[in-house]
């Protein structure tokens, strides 16, 4: 089942232009790596699909049922977090927001089920013990599964993940790629910025290269 | 020891030195509920920033004589405050460091030019004195001070305590936050709004020049000792509600000035949680 359809999408902020032409298609399972240099606007397609930043010209086409709200996010970690204290409960939790936000109802506290979703999903990626933990405590590896399981709770059908394996050693992102996979295989599409081409080759059924010239590879 | 009870009770058996503790401990609880926010942030100088800014506009509302200050003050940091949080997030333009600098010594050099030039006051230098570090006396404070100040805080606590859940998403990380549906640009607006609320409460207790002590220390106190957020919130706040207490009756007693001596209990708290390792 088609899900996503980006069609001549042209991509940038207010002052200019970063990617033109982009055309590639996702369906229900897929695994997409996003290639491409440093500043060719990998991260910028990402915010564009998620609806944090509008195209400049062109057309995101969401299908299936699925809305921009419910596509699990993981951003790049910010030098903020590094020092951040709260603990991997919390930050999990905090995750199931969106959820809350499309009930029209404002809630203003967790819900037992938000709490339970949050839950089920350290299980999924076995940080359950680590929850009382403070985050800037942890491994690399330990944190990206923390942002992966809060990642989780937001998404239903599909993940963005931008470049997940930055900064990571090579056994933990090994670790990574296949709780990535293991979703994957579970049903979720996955979006995967990476410089990892190994990783793409590995692991992606399609690939769309950023640069000069924009290639989707199914 | 009994002098010193004795003459404590005195002094409370005043309403009015009662009054005044309590919205000084209140004003102290916010401050420090916010400043959790703003050092995560990396906004701790904006609030420096806006009370220089808050000076400059008290020194014009003394000029036109202004029966409430507040009146003037509270707008003009409120906008500033705004002005601010755009400026920090613009990609172009003066940088945001760079433009809280030039606003912050700007409005102090004409606050204190325009009370030099038009004050009618006998006294300028002492105005200016207990603008800068607060009043002398708690006593000095009014009625109608205190007052605002009870209702402004309780309505910044129970904005915490509502919107807490967003608020930490947004400081923890705002691109997840804006893609999972959260209004992240009202989220900042509302601590702009608060950070400018709290330091022209504050200004009153500790004046303008120490008002971004009680915003940092006690939430940095707090990072020494936690490592929760929750916990960090509540610590910082229970931090900042003892150092107000303790302050404000050392204040008492030694006949110092309440500002100066809250901040010093402030920052010897914080040196005591230096000690500490965290748990």
């Amino acid at each position: 089942m088609r899900l996503l359809t980006c069609k001549n999408l042209d991509i940038g902020y207010h002052d200019g232009l970063v990617a033109r032409d982009i055309n590639f298609h996702i369906d229900e399972g897929d695994y997409l790596c996003i290639l491409g240099e440093n500043g060719s606007g990998k991260t910028t397609l990402m915010k564009t699909i998620l609806g944090l930043t509008p195209p400049i010209a062109g057309e995101i086409i969401f299908a299936g049922g699925l809305i921009a709200r419910e596509i699990g996010y993981m951003p790049q970690q910010t030098l903020l977090q590094r020092d951040f204290p709260a603990s991997v409960w919390e930050i999990v939790l905090s995750g199931t927001l969106g959820k809350s936000a499309g009930q029209g109802v404002q809630r203003f506290f967790y819900s037992a089920e938000q709490k339970k979703t949050a839950a089920a999903n350290m299980q999924r990626l076995g940080i359950k013990d680590l929850a009382g933990k403070c985050y800037r405590d942890l491994s690399g590896g330990q944190k990206q599964r923390v942002l992966l399981a809060r990642a989780l709770c937001a998404a239903s059908r599909m993940l963005l993940l931008d470049e997940p394996a930055a900064s990571l050693d090579p056994k933990a992102t090994e670790e990574l790629y296949v709780n990535i996979k293991k979703l994957n295989d579970e049903g979720l599409s996955i979006i995967m910025i990476t410089h990892d081409l190994a990783a793409a080759r590995a692991y992606a059924n399609k690939t769309l290269t950023i640069g000069k010239d924009i290639v989707f590879h199914e | 020891m009994n002098d010193i009870i004795n003459q404590l009770t005195t002094y409370f058996s005043y309403p009015f030195v009662r009054y005044a503790f309590i919205a000084a401990i209140l004003i102290a609880l916010c401050s420090s509920l916010l400043g959790v926010i703003l050092v995560l942030k990396r906004f701790s100088f904006i609030g420096d920033g806006l009370s220089h800014v808050a000076f400059g506009a008290m020194a014009i509302a003394a000029i036109l004589s202004l029966t409430n200050e507040m009146l003037l003050v509270m707008p003009v940091t409120v906008l500033c405050a705004i002005l601010l949080l755009k400026q920090s997030q613009a990609a172009s333009g003066v940088r945001g460091d760079a433009a809280l600098a030039m606003l912050s010594v700007g409005a102090m050099a004409v606050g204190y030019l325009l009370l030099n030039i038009f004050s009618t006051s006998a006294n300028i230098s002492g105005d200016v004195c207990s603008t800068l570090f607060g009043s002398t006396s708690i006593l000095t404070l009014s009625r109608t001070d205190i007052l605002v100040c009870v209702v402004m805080s309780l309505i910044v606590i129970l904005t915490f305590v509502f919107m807490y859940n967003r608020i930490f998403a947004v400081t923890f990380d705002e691109s997840f936050a804006r893609a999972s549906g959260i209004n992240a640009d009202a989220c900042n607006l509302l601590i702009a709004v608060i950070t400018a609320v709290i330091i022209v409460l504050a200004m009153n207790l500790v004046g303008a020049l120490l008002t971004s002590a009680l915003i940092v220390f006690p939430a940095l106190s707090a990072m020494r000792l936690f490592a929760a957020f929750r916990q960090v919130m509540i610590a910082s706040a229970l931090t900042a509600v003892v150092s107000a207490a303790l302050g404000i009756t050392a204040s008492i007693l030694f006949s110092t000035p309440v500002g100066a001596t809250v901040v010093v209990v402030n920052a010897a708290v914080f040196l005591l949680c230096c000690l500490f390792k965290r748990a």
